[in-house]
């Protein structure tokens, strides 16, 4: 029987566990938070920019990952809850946006607080409540869906939740005419949404800081850069938050053995819808400023390699673990929006002859997939695992015999 | 139900599984303050009787009553906040949790929390959480796992573990305490310290405790009353002595042990 080795603390000189703590991530933090200041500029811009294709479009759209990751986290991290249809809260968070902040509903002209051209039809909300009321009408989905689902566990519950995922751009895609009613425009998708922004008493009163309405031109993306960034910090703060109380105690028991937690006291259905309408919340939240960003709606843009990729970054980075997961997502999502594109480049004219002949980026899944059974080979508890994941992964490799002679 | 009697009370019960009669017409109780046990050779239909009390099986016919309320079919974690805590035969610890979390996680009925009070940290919260590690802290002491707070139950030795499903019990705040087999698989020297621990909670905690043993050892030695169970009845009750030479109970059970 191996005893575990006493926890070693180091000694508290240098401000104590508090500074040792927070220095490495205060240090990314700062590094993350000053991005479009130094990175796009140069003489950094040939490194980040033109060689790593980090531009602030796809730096954009790597946080809005990071902010998925977080968001199944909770649901797959913490609570074990394998969801392969997340892709669902994203998407209904998108077309919350296409409800409450565009020209969808054009029979009506409803604006309230909103930066746009007040003449347009429609219903606009304030971007800033939009985001909110997305998260909350993912909740409510997620709490909706979970009700029957969460009673299943394991693969029967991965297989439900696949079909949700499913479902739900499907029900976009038909919503065009629900009983004469067109609440998602089918298949043409949502166009023309409303942007994010601060109104023009704002803008003046802070001398140009905060914008009057954000800008879709791709040197104007610094603001969408930090609302994104500002969000995922928010993620990040409930995701640390909730991990220590006394939900996040009762994920990770109903994790290990539902049948113990309940029989401590932990209601499993009520534990697990927590972490299924949080999870959505964080999905929604994406959804809504992702489509806002992009400009554009449409139920193809929600498909299951979503679900999946997320999944992924949260494998990879290290279930549980919320510098990992944040870690996975950006490292993930960069070879997807940018990286393969430029390693491919990069192939092409390092290696004579066969200029052009390799487009990697048409290859991505297959490398995902060999990326994947990689990591489950060498590093399966991810590569920034908890520490609690960690000792997982060694299960059975000291466990200690029924019966202990040495006493 | 007067304050001083009975803290659980199963009336008349029966369970049968198609034609199979697990539990015949049992009547049991178990009075406040005192060390129950319940014992009965391999399929005498223990496990069976436990699963009825703790509500997790629905009785054929009869009811069970803790504290006056009737708990058939009451979900696991009710029961609980009731005031019903067990442990199991086959250790169920969070494995990969630590000693101290383990206890936290069982005082989940007891403190408030709250997602958003969580989330802001609020100052009531942060108090209630302080509190819990504290009386976390204290009770793993108790239980004799002194300095075992940050070490994963896994990593934990047998007995400690068993120690610690008792202290994770405890952190629900039970009025009856339910130990299903303790001693299974430990051997005679944690046997003796847990025997002395669980007659330790009876004087210090106050505790009610049911025990459902094989070894009778432990039940002899710390029992106030015996209860035997045979092929789903109940065949003898009373004080451990009276039950020892009970010439049924030795036909059933005990056999040469009981003279040995």
């Amino acid at each position: 029987m191996t005893t575990p080795a006493a926890r070693v603390r180091a000694p508290d000189w240098l401000g104590g566990d508090l500074a040792r703590r927070w220095a490495l991530p205060v240090a990314v933090i700062a590094l993350i938070v000053s991005y479009p200041l130094w990175a796009i500029e140069d003489p950094f811009r040939a490194l980040f920019v033109d060689k790593l294709g980090m531009d602030m479009d796809t730096v954009f759209q790597m946080a809005v990952y990071v902010m998925l990751a977080l968001g199944l986290n909770i649901v797959v991290g913490y609570a074990g809850l394998l969801d392969l249809g997340y892709v669902a809260f994203f998407a209904l968070g998108a077309y919350t946006l296409g409800w409450f902040g565009s020209g969808l509903f054009s029979e009506r002209n409803v604006h309230f607080l909103d930066v746009g051209n007040k003449a347009l039809p429609g219903i606009h909300l304030s971007f800033w409540v939009v985001v909110p009321l997305a998260g909350l009408i993912c909740a409510i989905a997620g709490i909706i869906i979970g009700w029957p689902t969460l009673r299943l566990r394991g693969d029967y519950l991965a297989i439900v939740t696949l079909g949700f995922g499913e479902i739900i751009p499907d029900v976009f895609r038909n919503g065009d005419d629900i009983a004469g009613h067109n609440l998602t425009n089918g298949v043409r998708g949502v166009t023309q949404l409303d942007r994010p922004g601060f109104g023009t008493t704002l803008n003046d009163a802070t001398g140009g800081l905060l914008p009057d309405r954000y800008s879709s031109l791709p040197s104007e993306l610094k603001p969408w850069f930090y609302t994104i960034l500002f969000m995922c910090l928010i993620t990040i703060f409930v995701n640390l938050r909730l991990r220590d109380s006394k939900m996040g105690r009762a994920w990770i028991a109903v994790r290990e053995d539902e049948i113990a937690a309940s029989a401590m006291g932990v209601p499993l259905m009520r534990t697990k819808l927590w972490a299924y309408a949080i999870g959505g919340i964080f999905g929604g939240l994406a959804g809504s400023i992702y489509g806002s960003f992009i400009n554009g709606i449409f139920p193809t843009s929600f498909s299951f390699q979503i679900s999946i990729i997320v999944l992924v970054m949260v494998v990879v980075g290290g279930m549980g673990n919320i510098w990992g997961v944040i870690v996975g997502a950006s490292l993930i999502s960069w070879l997807n929006f940018a990286g393969l594109g430029k390693i491919g480049e990069w192939i092409n004219g390092v290696i004579p002859g066969v200029s052009n002949d390799i487009e990697v980026t048409k290859y991505k899944f297959g490398i995902f997939g060999v990326l994947l059974i990689l990591m489950m080979l060498f590093r399966p508890e991810g590569l920034i695992p908890s520490a609690r994941r960690k000792a997982e992964f060694k299960e059975g490799e000291g466990e200690a015999s029924l019966y202990d002679v040495s006493h | 139900m007067a304050e001083n009697g009975n803290i659980l009370e199963a009336v008349n019960i029966r369970k049968e599984f198609g034609g199979l009669i697990a539990v015949n017409d049992v009547d049991f109780v178990i009075p406040r303050g005192k060390i129950v046990s319940l014992i009965g050779p391999n399929g005498a239909g223990k496990t069976t009787f436990f699963n009825i009390l703790t509500g997790v099986y629905k009785p054929t016919a009869g009811g069970v009553f803790f504290d006056g309320k009737a708990i058939a079919g009451l979900p696991p974690h009710e029961v609980t906040t009731l005031g019903m805590a067990r442990t199991f035969q086959n250790i169920r610890l969070f494995k990969n949790m630590t000693a101290l979390e383990n206890v936290l996680v069982a005082m989940h009925s007891r403190i408030k929390g709250g997602v958003l009070r969580s989330i802001f940290r609020t100052p009531g919260l942060k108090k209630e959480e302080q509190e819990a590690h504290e009386r976390g802290r204290h009770l793993l002491e108790f239980s004799g796992l002194r300095r075992k707070d940050d070490d994963y139950a896994k990593n934990l030795a047998y007995g400690d573990q068993r120690r610690l499903e008792v202290a994770r019990a405890l952190a629900t705040e039970p009025k009856l305490l339910l130990l299903d087999e303790p001693t299974a698989g430990m051997n005679p020297e944690e046997t003796a310290s847990f025997t002395t621990f669980v007659a330790k909670l009876r004087e210090e905690q106050k505790m009610t405790i049911l025990l459902i043993e094989h070894d009778m050892k432990v039940v002899m030695g710390i029992s106030d009353r015996v209860t035997v169970l045979d092929y789903g009845e109940k065949i003898a009750e009373g004080e451990p002595k009276q039950v020892q030479h009970d010439p049924r109970v030795i036909e059933a059970y005990l056999g040469t042990a009981a003279t040995g």
